[in-house]
């Protein structure tokens, strides 16, 4: 049997298409098989378009007033990563990188998510460790004022503090829940 | 047992028969993310800081209680893998592809005995924890991927936010860090021309649907990997509630189309099954792509009924040891042509062994 579409080659795959009791029968050759993604499903349901560019795009300020446009040079002062590259990769360089780059997240998180607040699980030594967590972030956000002042011995002693506070929790943390 | 058994062995536990609904889900898998608090993610990481990582992941798998919960779990260096030994791992879907692209410094996997529980350390994230289960056992994956992120947490410090919950390099993730997967066999929806219908919709339910090997690969052997996509926002019960609801439906239609095709159609069914068969058990030429297609149709016909002496698990076996990496193991340097011949004669040796029995 020659295959019906292309009437050249011997018709290798016989295809049967019942939709709503309609029958359809195809006989084809494998060649034209391929192009009609027949017997084998060979088509891929992800196409493969860039999750970073796609995450680049939403990055960018959203439609809602009050965003702050942030200027491409805005680096995290943890790990050095710009908005810049941030909207390149998709990627953020380090947990801190949420609460730097916090004006745009909102946005991202809406439209990737459809929501901006976890609901589920909580880290079991978190909760004894949230007061002091705490504790970090705002010496966190101090020390990053002090660094927009310019006020470097400040943010020094910020800084010492916030690693006096992380070395506590390690300490603390080695038998928890033992 | 260890990685060396895992890299030389085609069956992997989760592969067993008789799971819950293993007619049409292949398997179950839960993979959380989760990111260390003091370090910048893997992408970002010097070579130093992500051996420190490695170093602290392998302290925290020795905690007794997580070798209670899941036997002993070794960790390997990526580096210390043949490329080879690298090509199982992710053909047996303990690895990621993406997991062994790039440089391997900095890098290693753990894996429990029975295979069921992984964990790759510095893959996009820090750790992705990943449990494996046959059939349908979404929720018994997600308690025991509980107990192993429980027990690292004992000694390892996450990043987590009491607002957006476990950060994540990549925001897709943040929240609960879950990826909850099923693996569902569906040659019924597809011999019937509904597959794509089916598949179109689930993306309008938050769902995604990927081929056999995860993002971007195609759907061969009528296997498709349906997840849930998003992270944030639903606690992780209701996250993998909701993706059984969905895929119940697809599993009572798949079997619909079987019953449907088979009671109005038997000799096309019959006969695409044992034309498979015949192929798998005669032909002395195979290549991955005829052999992962014919699988699947003689599955469908263990399923059905129609091939009575053939174990169900039988298939997925040859299905993993017909890739690619395992012919080269078995064979090392060939050529496509000698692969292909290889390939035949694997399976027809595994098929004439069972007939025996």
């Amino acid at each position: 049997m020659l295959c019906e579409k292309c009437k050249q080659r011997p018709a290798t795959f016989h295809y049967t298409e019942i939709v709503n009791n309609n029958k359809k029968e195809m006989h084809l050759c494998e060649v034209c098989a391929q192009e009609e993604q027949v017997g084998h499903i060979h088509f891929h349901f992800n196409p493969s378009l860039n999750l970073s560019s796609f995450l680049a795009g939403m990055i960018g300020p959203g439609p809602q007033s009050g965003n702050k446009v942030m200027p491409h040079e805005a680096r995290c002062p943890r790990c050095g990563l710009t908005a810049g590259e941030l909207g390149q990769t998709g990627l953020f360089g380090c947990s801190g990188c949420y609460r730097e780059f916090e004006p745009q997240l909102g946005t991202l998180l809406r439209r990737v998510h459809g929501a901006l607040r976890h609901t589920g699980k909580v880290p079991g030594r978190g909760q004894k460790k949230s007061r002091v967590l705490r504790d970090i972030e705002q010496l966190k956000a101090e020390l990053q004022d002090a660094i927009a002042r310019e006020e470097y011995e400040k943010a020094a002693v910020f800084r010492d503090r916030i690693r006096e506070l992380e070395a506590g929790l390690d300490r603390g943390g080695g038998d928890g829940g033992a | 047992m260890g990685l060396k058994e895992t890299v030389s062995n085609p069956y992997s536990a989760w592969m067993r028969d008789g799971a819950s609904d293993g007619d049409v889900v292949v398997s179950s898998r839960i993979r959380l993310a989760r990111a260390l608090a003091d370090y910048p993610f893997p992408h970002r990481l010097t070579p130093e800081a992500a051996e420190e990582i490695v170093h602290a992941v392998e302290l925290a798998v020795k905690d007794r209680r997580l070798a209670e919960a899941v036997g002993g779990l070794e960790l390997s260096r990526a580096a210390e893998l043949s490329s080879l030994e690298r090509q199982i791992l992710v053909e047996k879907h303990l690895a990621s592809p993406a997991f062994f692209q790039g440089p391997a410094e900095g890098r290693a996997i753990g894996l429990s005995d029975d295979e069921s529980v992984s964990i790759m350390v510095n893959e996009e994230d820090h750790l992705r924890i990943q449990v494996l289960a046959p059939g349908l056992q979404l929720e018994q994956a997600l308690e025991k991927a509980n107990v192993v992120d429980d027990a690292l947490e004992r000694t390892l410090d996450y990043a987590y936010s009491e607002s957006i919950g476990y950060l994540t390099a990549c925001p897709t993730n943040v929240g609960t860090g879950l990826r909850a997967s099923l693996m569902l066999h569906l040659p019924g929806l597809a011999i019937t021309g509904q597959v794509r219908q089916v598949l179109a919709t689930i993306g309008k339910l938050g769902l995604t649907v990927r081929g056999l090997y995860g993002e971007g690969t195609e759907a061969a052997g009528n296997l498709f990997q349906i997840s849930n996509q998003i992270t944030l926002g639903r606690a992780e019960e209701e996250i993998v509630q909701n993706l059984v609801a969905v895929c119940r439906q697809i599993i009572d239609q798949e079997r619909a189309a079987r019953r449907l095709l088979h009671q109005e159609r038997p000799e096309i069914v019959e006969d695409r099954v044992w034309r498979a068969y015949g192929i798998l058990r005669y032909a002395r030429l195979l290549n991955s792509r005829e052999a992962i297609q014919y699988l699947s149709d003689v599955r469908l016909g263990i399923d059905l009924g129609i091939i009575k002496d053939v174990s169900p698990s039988m298939a997925w076996t040859l299905m993993v040891l017909t890739r690619p990496a395992f012919i080269l193991k078995y064979g090392g340097e060939l050529s496509p042509h000698q692969r292909d011949v290889l390939r035949a004669g694997l399976v027809r040796e595994t098929l004439a062994k069972k007939k025996k029995k």
